[in-house]
C-alpha cells in the first residue's frame, strides 16, 4: 500500500472522526446534563443539511447559508425540546426512546413533504471546489480540509464554552446536581433548553458540512446517528473528553478498515478469501470495536468523573 | 381460572376473532385481509416476544428486528444454495432444517450479545442492542452473494409434511397457532419461578441479589428465549413475504415492535397482540389515504407515550384487576 493513499484515508478518517464528535457531542451534552435520550438528534442533523441547501440556492453563497443555518437549527432544537422532550424528563428512557422514535418519523416526513424525496446537491463556492496539492502525489479537496478545521474549531469551541464561560460552569453544574443548581437560583428550564439548542446546532452543523459531499438527503440522519451512539459508548456516556477521543478513534478506524482491511487479510489467507471477508469483516469492525471495549471497560474508556 | 376476568374475556374474544374473521374474509373473496392477519400474526409473535424481556424483564432491547431478520435469511439462504448450487451441506428447502437453523442461529446470536449487552444498565443496554442489530445489518448489506441491499427472494417455501407453505390458508394457520403457542409459552414462563426471579429483577434488582440469585443468567436466559421465538417468526416471516433483505432489520423495524408492545400494555399476555393488531391496522388505514402517512403516524406514536401510560390494556382493564 502507498504512503500517500494512506495519508488521504487518514485525513479522510479524521473528517469522518470530526463529524461523528459533532453529532456525538449533542448527544453527550443532552444526556450528560438532561439524563435524556435523544433518537431524534439524527434528524436535525438531516434539517441542518436541508436548510443549508435550500438557503444556499437562496442566497448563491455557502457560507451565509451555514451561517444563516445554524441558529434556525439551533431553534428547532428549542422547540423540540419545548415540545417533546420537556414532558419527557420525568419518564423513563423507554418513553424518551419511543418519543423521540415517533418524532422521528414526523421530521423525516415533514423533510419529504418540504424537499421532496429526492437528495439535493449542494453546490460550492469555487474557492471552495479546488484541490491543494500537500506534496506532489498527494492532492486532496480543499473542502475536506475546511471540514477538518471547522470540526476542530467546533471541538475547541465547545471545550472553551464549557470550561471557562459562566454558561459551561451552570451546565457542569448542572451535570452533576440538577437539583442544587436549581435551588441556587438557577433557571434550570433555561439552562435546558439552551443546552438542547446548542446540541442541535452542533449536530445541524455537522449536517451542513456533509452535505456538499453526499448532498442532503431524507433519512441521513438515520444512519450516522447509530454510529454516533457507538462513539459515547466507546467513549463513555457523559464524557465530553471520552466522545471526542472515541469520535475520532472510530472515524480512523472505520475508514482504514473499509479501504486497507483486504491488504491486511491478504497477509494472512488467501486473495482469494481476503476478497469476499474483507467487505463482511469491516462492515462489523467498529461494532466488535465496540463489544471488546464493553467487555473490558463496561462504563467506557473515560467515564465522566462525576454523578 | 383467569378466564373470569374482563382481561381472560377480551383475550378470548380478540383471539378468536383473529382465528375467524381472516379465513372468512378470504373464502368471501377478500384474499387481502387474510394477507394482513398473516402478517400481524407474525409480528405478533416477534412483539410477544420482546414482551418477555421488555415488559416481564424491564430490559428495554431495541435490536429484535435483527432477530427476526437472522430468521428469515435462515430460510432464504438455504433456499438460494438449493436452488443456485454452493455450500451444499446447507442447501435444503426442508422446513425441518430450515426452522430449527432460525432458532438456532438466532439463540446463539442472542447468546453472544447478550453476553455482552446484560454487562451494562439503562440507556447502555439500549443503545447496545441497536448497535448490535445495526452490526448484523451491515453485514448482510455487505455479503453480495445473498443480494446485499437489495435483498433476497426466497423461490421456494420451506417444505413441511401435511402443511402446504403456498396455501395462504394453511400459511395463516400454522401462523396464529404459532402465536397462540407463543403467547402460552410466555405466560408459562412468567408464572414460573424462573419467570419470578426475572419480574422481581426488574423491580428491584439489588434485593434478587440479596437473596442470592444469579440476576445475569437468568436475564441471559430470557433474552435467548426471547431472541429465539423472534428468530421463528422470522423464518415465518421469510416464508410469508417470499422476499427478505436487510431493510427488515433496520432498527425502525425495532422500534416498531417495541411500539406494539408499548401500545398494547407491556407485561400483559395479550397486549403486545392487540399492539400488533391496532399497530397493522392503523397503518394499513393511513397508508392508504395518503404516502405521507408516517406524519400522522409519528404524531399518533408521541401522541401514545406522553398521554396514554399502560397502553390498549391499560384503558381495557376492570377496576378490580388493578393489582394484576
Amino acid at each position: 500500500m502507498d504512503l500517500s493513499l494512506l495519508i488521504i484515508q487518514a485525513l479522510n478518517g479524521v473528517q469522518l472522526g470530526l463529524l461523528l464528535f459533532l453529532v456525538a457531542s449533542g448527544l453527550t451534552l443532552v444526556f450528560g446534563i438532561l439524563d435524556f435520550v435523544n433518537l431524534a438528534h439524527g434528524s436535525l442533523y438531516m434539517l441542518g443539511a436541508f436548510i443549508c441547501a435550500s438557503l444556499t440556492f437562496l442566497f448563491g453563497n455557502f457560507l451565509w447559508a451555514v451561517l444563516v443555518a445554524l441558529p434556525l437549527t439551533g431553534g428547532i432544537g428549542y422547540l423540540v425540546e419545548r415540545f417533546v422532550a420537556r414532558p419527557l424528563y420525568a419518564r423513563n428512557h423507554l418513553d424518551h426512546v419511543l418519543g423521540t422514535f415517533g418524532l422521528i418519523l414526523v421530521l423525516d416526513t415533514l423533510a419529504h413533504l418540504i424537499w421532496g424525496p429526492a437528495g439535493i446537491a449542494v453546490p460550492l463556492p469555487h474557492w471552495l471546489d479546488g484541490q491543494i496539492a500537500l506534496t506532489e502525489t498527494l492532492v486532496i479537496p480543499s473542502f475536506r480540509l475546511l471540514i477538518i478545521a471547522a470540526g476542530l474549531a467546533a471541538a475547541a469551541g465547545l471545550f472553551w464554552l464549557v470550561n471557562y464561560t459562566r454558561l459551561g460552569m451552570l451546565i457542569r453544574a448542572g451535570a452533576s446536581n440538577r437539583t442544587m443548581v436549581s435551588a441556587l437560583g438557577i433557571d434550570i428550564q433555561t439552562l435546558f433548553a439552551l443546552v438542547f439548542a446548542l446540541g442541535a446546532m452542533l449536530a445541524g452543523l455537522a449536517g451542513m458540512l456533509i452535505a456538499p459531499i453526499t448532498e442532503a438527503s431524507i433519512g441521513m440522519g438515520n444512519s450516522i446517528i447509530i454510529t454516533a451512539f457507538v462513539v459515547i459508548i466507546v467513549g463513555g456516556i457523559g464524557s465530553m473528553k471520552g466522545a471526542f477521543i472515541a469520535a475520532l478513534l472510530i472515524g480512523l478506524i472505520d475508514t482504514m478498515g473499509r479501504s486497507f482491511l483486504d491488504d491486511i487479510f491478504k497477509l494472512a489467507m488467501s486473495p482469494e478469501a481476503a476478497e469476499t471477508s474483507a467487505p463482511a469483516v469491516s462492515a462489523m469492525l467498529i461494532y466488535i470495536i465496540m463489544a471488546l471495549v464493553l467487555a473490558l471497560r463496561p462504563q467506557g474508556l473515560f467515564p465522566p468523573r462525576t454523578r | 381460572m383467569s378466564f373470569l376476568t374482563r382481561r381472560g374475556w377480551i383475550s378470548a374474544v380478540v383471539m378468536a376473532l383473529l382465528a375467524v374473521l381472516p379465513p372468512v374474509f378470504f373464502l368471501t373473496g377478500n384474499a387481502f385481509y387474510l394477507d394482513l392477519a398473516t402478517r400481524l400474526s407474525i409480528l405478533a409473535i416477534a412483539a410477544v416476544s420482546l414482551n418477555l424481556i421488555l415488559g416481564y424483564g424491564g430490559l428495554v432491547s431495541f435490536g429484535h428486528a435483527a432477530f427476526v431478520g437472522l430468521g428469515a435469511y435462515a430460510v432464504g439462504i438455504p433456499a438460494h444454495h438449493w436452488l443456485y448450487g454452493g455450500l451444499d451441506f446447507l442447501a435444503t428447502t426442508s422446513g425441518f432444517v430450515q426452522v430449527p437453523l432460525a432458532v438456532a442461529v438466532t439463540a446463539l446470536f442472542a447468546l453472544i450479545t447478550g453476553a455482552v449487552c446484560l454487562r451494562t444498565k439503562g440507556v447502555y443496554f439500549i443503545m447496545i442492542t441497536m448497535a448490535f442489530a445495526q452490526m448484523i445489518y451491515y453485514l448482510i448489506v455487505s455479503i453480495e452473494e445473498y443480494g446485499g441491499d437489495d435483498g433476497l427472494v426466497i423461490d421456494t417455501r420451506s417444505e413441511l409434511p401435511l402443511i402446504d407453505l403456498d396455501n395462504p390458508l394453511q400459511l395463516f394457520g400454522l401462523a396464529y397457532v404459532s402465536l397462540l403457542v407463543a403467547m402460552l409459552l410466555v405466560r408459562m414462563i412468567t408464572r414460573s419461578r424462573f419467570g419470578m426471579v426475572l419480574q422481581g429483577a426488574k423491580g428491584n434488582e439489588e434485593r434478587m441479589v440479596t437473596l442470592g440469585f444469579n440476576i445475569y443468567a437468568y436475564r441471559l436466559t430470557a433474552y435467548v428465549i426471547s431472541g429465539a421465538m423472534c428468530g421463528y417468526a422470522g423464518a415465518l416471516l421469510g416464508n410469508f413475504t417470499t422476499f427478505i433483505s436487510p431493510e427488515m432489520m433496520d432498527w425502525s423495524r425495532s422500534g416498531e415492535l417495541m411500539f406494539m408492545v408499548i401500545l398494547g400494555g407491556a407485561a400483559t399476555t395479550l397486549g403486545p397482540v392487540l399492539g400488533a393488531i391496532a399497530f397493522i391496522v392503523v397503518e394499513e388505514i393511513l397508508s392508504s389515504f395518503t404516502i405521507y402517512w408516517h406524519l400522522p403516524f409519528g404524531l399518533m406514536l408521541m401522541g401514545v407515550v406522553l398521554f396514554a401510560r399502560g397502553g390498549l390494556m391499560g384503558l381495557l382493564r376492570g377496576r378490580r384487576e388493578d393489582g394484576e
